[in-house]
Formats: structure tokens, sequence, C-alpha cells
């Protein structure tokens, strides 16, 4: 039962990380790094690290997605290429 | 073009893959790193430093000095927000104030504090959002039990996961969330720039200062058993009270260079109107 979660999380976390580069959409990028933490934060978790999946789910997906979202707000939201 | 750096990444990729093929399996007893160090550290930790937790006794013991520039690197990283991106000079733009009971909104050209203390007017930002009850009423209900939480995670850290950094980033995330459910101007009257900067830097004075401490009772910095003698507790409890003061300075500096980046990065550096 172990592994198969582990390899969908990883699948999961691949994903949201080549979603996160090739979307256009800044603010999409943002909200894609905080699942992207949130998955990491997971695969922390079934490994037994805790104490570093607390970390990641506060800081990771917690604050950093509001500070991208915080400098977003001030940038026009499509990127031009 | 594309394609060579596409070749690049999966050449690169590849090699990664190939040298991960030399790593010890997860979990390995036979591995290096559980041959020589984590036993030393899972049988000596408790007799070393009384701690229960081994996380904590490698994070605030072993590794004391880490942690302390851990908490240094944080300070300085919201002196450099600070130094980057605060901006004094006000740009000169054009103030709303709403009657709170119409919904009229007032428009006033240029920069003005005219209706600042009024009970009835509040002003609004210049990229209006709706009053959104909803948000309000949840976050002002959510912010106390979120604090709660924080605070929880300080002061069990040294028994469970958690810990200064943790509870620190949780306590400023309450703040930032009245920040951005309220506005920029009801965070910054519950905590001021100036208190932020103070806190910032008071985390730090109490990581060391009790390093410190425990130098001037005649032990190595960072020593906490030799606190004993100051407080009325044995050793043992000397260490676990030491540890958590050093955590609630880790988690004081974390929470406000937290909350001073965001109000910066948020409001241009201008800690008028905000996100």
């Amino acid at each position: 039962m172990g592994w198969q979660i582990d390899l969908l999380i990883l699948l999961m976390v691949i994903s949201c990380a080549i979603a996160a580069v090739e979307v256009k959409d800044l603010l999409a990028t943002a909200i894609l790094f905080g699942a992207y933490s949130f998955l990491m934060c997971l695969l922390w978790a079934v490994m037994g690290a805790v104490d570093v999946a607390f970390t990641e789910a506060s800081v990771g997906a917690g604050v950093s997605t509001v500070f991208f979202v915080g400098a977003i707000y001030h940038t026009r939201r499509r990127t031009k290429d | 073009m594309r394609y060579l750096y596409l070749l690049l990444v999966v050449l690169s990729a590849s090699v990664l893959f190939y040298a991960t093929l030399d790593f010890p399996q997860w979990g390995d007893p036979n591995s290096p790193a559980s041959l020589h160090v984590s036993p030393v550290y899972l049988q000596r930790s408790l007799e070393d430093t009384s701690v229960p937790n081994v996380v904590t006794s490698v994070l605030a013991d072993y590794r004391g000095y880490d942690t302390m520039f851990e908490t240094t690197v944080i300070f300085t990283a919201g002196l450099a927000c600070f130094v980057l991106l605060r901006v004094f000079a006000p740009k000169m733009k054009d103030t709303y104030y709403r009657h709170i009971q119409s919904g009229v909104v007032l428009h006033i050209k240029g920069q003005t504090t005219l209706l600042d203390g009024s009970r009835d007017f509040e002003r609004i930002d210049s990229r209006w959002v709706p009053a959104d009850i909803i948000l309000k009423t949840i976050s002002r209900f959510l912010i106390p039990f979120i604090q709660l939480f924080a605070l929880y995670v300080v002061a069990h850290g040294h028994h469970s996961p958690g810990g200064g950094f943790q509870g620190g980033v949780i306590l400023g995330a309450s703040i930032i969330l009245l920040s951005i459910s309220f506005d920029l101007r009801t965070g910054l009257e519950k905590i001021h720039e100036r208190g932020l900067g103070l806190f910032s830097a008071t985390g730090v004075f109490i990581y060391t200062g009790i390093g410190a401490l425990c130098l001037i009772l005649g032990k190595e910095f960072l020593n906490y058993g030799v606190l004993s003698k100051i407080l009325p507790v044995d050793p043992v409890m000397a260490r676990s009270l030491g540890i958590f003061g050093v955590e609630v300075g880790v988690a004081i500096t974390v929470m406000a260079v937290m909350v001073s980046i965001y109000n910066y990065v948020s409001s241009e550096g201008r800690l008028d109107e905000g996100l």
C-alpha cells in the first residue's frame, strides 16, 4: 500500500512542477507552487519526517504563496511570451 | 535551439537519476549515515541533553549555533527587505472614503487624512474591493484560534513536532490573514512597523542573551543546564526552560519578519494600502 501512495504523490508533484513552469498566468503559477509545496509536505509526512513536513506546510504552502500573490498583485498577470 | 535545451535537461536529469542508483535504500540500517551519526544521537541525546525529543535535542542543543544563525539569517532577510523595498516618499494618490451607513464613496483628489478619525467614514483602498462580511466575520473568528495553535506549537515544540520556526510562521500568518481580509491599515494598527522592527531584533536578542547568560554563569555558550543557578529548578528543568526560551526568541523574530516582508511586498514599500 505504501509505495502506491508515494508514486501517486510523486507523479502529482512532477505534474505540478511542469504545469507551474508552462502556465502563462502568474497567479496560477503561484497557486501551483502552493500545491507543489503541499504535496511535498505530504511526501515528507509519509517518509516520517514530520518536522520537515510541518515547516514545508507552514512556510512553503502557506506564507510563501501569500508573498507570491502579494508580489503578483503589483504586476500584470500574464507574461508577454 | 529549444530542442538543444530540452536535450540538455534530459541529459542532466538522466545523470542525476544515474547518480541516485548509488544511494543507499531509504531507511537502510547499513547506510553510512545510520552507522556512525544517527546511533550516537539516538543513544546519547537523553543523557547528554535531557530532552525527550531527539529532533529538538539536535536542533536546539547539539546544533544550537546553527539555529541561532538561522534566526539571524531570518532577521537579516527582514532587514534586507526593509532596505530594498521601503519607500518613504509618499505617492500622491487620491484618497477614498466610504460612508459606512449609506455606502456612498467619497473620492478626494490628492492625499489627505481629513476623515481618518471619523466614525461615520472609513478609508478604503484605491483599488476598491467590496466589503465582504462573510470573509471578515470568518477571519475574525478564525484568527484567535490560529494564534492559540501557534502558541501551542511554540510551547509544545520540544515534545512534539513544531517549534519556534513553525509557530512563528503560523503566528505571522494570522496577522497577514487580518491584513488580507480587512486591509493593510487594520493590520498595521494592531502591530505597526516600528513594533515589527523591534520584535524582529528582540527575538535574536533573546536567543543570544540566553546563550550569553550561560557564558556568564560559567559554562559554555548555550549550555542551558547552568541556568539552574539562577532559576529555582533542577538542571534538567533548566534545560527545558532554556530551550523553551530559545524557541520563543525564534518565534518572535520569525513572526515579525514574515509580517513585515508581507507589508513591504504587498504595499510596494509605502505601507499605505496593500493587497
